[in-house]
């Protein structure tokens, strides 16, 4: 192994544009977008609604198909790489089953994916242990609160092994004092797994805290204003949010989003 | 439990105003037979009150009133009498060990219980495989949802009679194939419409998640939209055992049925006996309490095992 593989691009994108042909007329939801994403990097979307965030993910994922331009995952076409189970995907919402317990929740994927029965649960065992749920493998969804089922859901999207996890707003709903700590776990994950992360927000101290690098976008057409790599060091206490370099960062994005509105005044 | 204090007020209002309706509608037989008996009643002649309003003929003869709640053919029965015949064809004759004969309501009941099980199964069938085709075949959608609308609005009572000829001009013999299809036939439509609204049932951030694992069609059915239509499978169960006992009712109401509950209406209201139509209607609403009941039970059972008990 040398350190060049470790530079090795996950997700390039390269002139890529998404137009939405809608009954109101068309919606250009992306335009002209550029980005690498190397292996192990944690990178952030940030923007307005209706920037394009979740069509940008989407189209990672091959849940959307691109009008133009190119897009590569894994070094293979979206659609080849979702058929090799290339990636994790966490919604906004943790969709659990309510009909499957937890364990059984995260069982879904291995159970489609042909896992073994040992490996299921040994799998299972596993990644409740990495998202601090532990214990709770026999509990139904409506047992959980939310934050516990959107860390269930996390689990279940870790349970097989993809290399690249894309979250969409994974804790958009939930109450800042939880958010703290599952963006905390979500960090130390990161640095077990050394999993490539895609993870849209809203939130800029919530971008500037996980990201090595931050993307921000702006709406009305859904572009790329500014790409901000991260001086933070990987090892992030909560209180490196008070630091010097963390507040430059959260200035630069704020000014990005800024620019990214007046464009369209 | 919380359901029954309300259940039981609703019956016992209908069973007052059951009450109440006696005396109106067996004023008339109540004169005639008092005047035969020798009585005096204003005014004289069946047929000269057949002319007069009822509550005229209560307010002129309110000593007769008490008389119509205690007829030997009355127009209305009273609850009680309803529930005395009842009895006396059911649980009297059991007891005599002729639970079976041709004249006891259990037995009566017995073959409309399995013409009605029957059709359910046959339509609960068709209702899942037609739920199955249409959301998987938009083909089918456009083409089988509007005939299974239309095919309910055509009368039943209309039908039953073709389908029974059909049958035994195909030598079917007996009426059990045709009311199990008359059965099936109101059936399977609740049962449809309800499957294809739970097949539906799951967002699309559902099936798009199913999407990234590279789920197969099939997976997708056993896994996520199978079990998310299992609440509403068994609402239109319960719906669909109900119309499957009406059908299987009104399949024996044509002429020629010597056995089930419909018949007993029909021969009753022939032979001029109220008694025993009133009976056969309570035997038919009762059976239908009890398959509902049965479902009820059945729904809360599967889905507490599932967790989905609200
Ligand atoms: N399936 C779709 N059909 C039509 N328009 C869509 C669709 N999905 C998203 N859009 C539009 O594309 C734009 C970008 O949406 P989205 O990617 O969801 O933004 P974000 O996630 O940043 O809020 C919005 O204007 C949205 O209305
Ligand atoms: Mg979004």
């Amino acid at each position: 192994m040398t350190t060049e593989h470790n530079t090795q691009p996950v997700i390039e994108a390269a002139n890529l544009d998404l137009t939405f042909q809608t009954n109101d007329g068309p919606v250009h939801a992306l335009k002209d977008v550029n980005l690498t994403i190397d292996k192990g990097d944690f990178v952030s979307f940030i923007g307005p609604s209706g920037c394009g965030k979740t069509t940008f993910l989407r189209c990672i994922a091959a849940l959307e198909t691109p009008t133009g331009g190119t897009l590569s995952v894994n070094g293979m076409t979206p659609d080849e790489a979702r058929r090799k189970r290339a990636y994790g995907y966490v919604f906004q919402a943790a969709g659990l089953y309510p009909w499957r317990t937890i364990a059984k929740n995260i069982k879904l994927p291995l159970e489609i994916m042909g896992y073994s029965k040992a490996e299921q649960d040994e799998r299972v065992s596993k990644v409740l242990e990495l998202v601090d749920l532990a214990g709770f493998g026999g509990k139904f969804p409506w047992q959980l609160s939310g934050g516990m089922q959107q860390r269930a859901s996390i689990a279940r999207a870790l349970a097989f092994d993809a290399d690249i996890l894309l979250m969409d707003e994974p804790f958009g709903a939930l109450d800042e004092i939880v958010r703290d700590h599952l963006n905390e776990q979500l960090l130390h994950l990161w640095d077990r797994t050394n999993k490539t992360i895609g993870f849209v927000t809203h939130s800029i101290p919530e971008a500037v805290y996980l990201s090595t690098k931050i993307v921000v976008m702006s709406p009305r057409p859904g572009r790329i204003t500014d790409v901000i790599e991260s001086p933070l060091p990987r090892e992030r206490p909560l209180d490196i949010r008070d630091s010097k370099e963390f507040i430059e960062i959260a200035h630069r994005v704020r000014d990005g989003l800024r620019a990214g509105h007046s464009y369209d005044d | 439990m919380r359901s029954f204090l309300p259940v039981l007020t609703v019956l016992a209002v209908i069973v007052g105003l059951w009450y109440l309706a006696v005396g109106p509608m067996n004023i008339r037989v109540s004169l005639d037979q008092a005047e035969r008996a020798g009585q005096v009643v204003t005014p004289e002649g069946s047929r000269v009150r057949q002319e007069t309003s009822v509550w005229i003929l209560m307010a002129k003869n309110p000593g007769q009133i008490a008389l119509g709640y205690d007829l030997e053919r009355p127009r209305l029965p009273t609850p009680v009498q309803v529930g005395q015949e009842l009895w006396k064809t059911t649980g009297e004759m059991a007891m005599r060990g002729r639970a079976m004969s041709k004249r006891s309501l259990i037995y009566h009941g017995w073959i409309t219980l399995q013409s009605t099980l029957w059709g359910f199964v046959l339509g609960t069938a068709l209702g899942i495989l037609g739920a199955v085709a249409i959301v998987y075949s938009r083909v089918m959608d456009m083409s089988l949802m509007p005939w299974a609308i239309i095919s309910q609005t055509i009368p039943i009572v209309a039908l039953a009679p073709m389908i029974i000829v059909l049958s035994s001009q195909l030598g079917i013999e007996g009426r059990g194939v045709p009311k199990a299809i008359i059965s099936a036939y109101l059936c399977y439509f609740p049962v449809l419409v309800g499957m294809v609204k739970g097949l539906r049932s799951p967002a699309i951030s559902q099936l798009d998640l199913l999407q990234t694992y590279n789920a197969t069609g099939l997976q997708a059915f056993l896994k996520l939209r199978l079990p998310s239509s299992v609440p509403y499978l068994f609402t239109s169960l319960k719906v669909g055992i109900a119309a499957a006992l009406v059908g299987t009712i009104v399949g024996e109401l044509p002429t020629g049925a010597i056995s089930g509950l419909g018949a007993r209406i029909l021969i009753g209201d022939q032979f001029g006996t109220p008694l025993s139509i009133w009976a056969a209607l309570l035997a038919a609403a009762i059976l239908a309490g009890i398959l509902v009941t049965v479902l009820d039970v059945l729904q809360r059972v599967t889905l507490k095992r599932m967790g989905m008990s609200a």
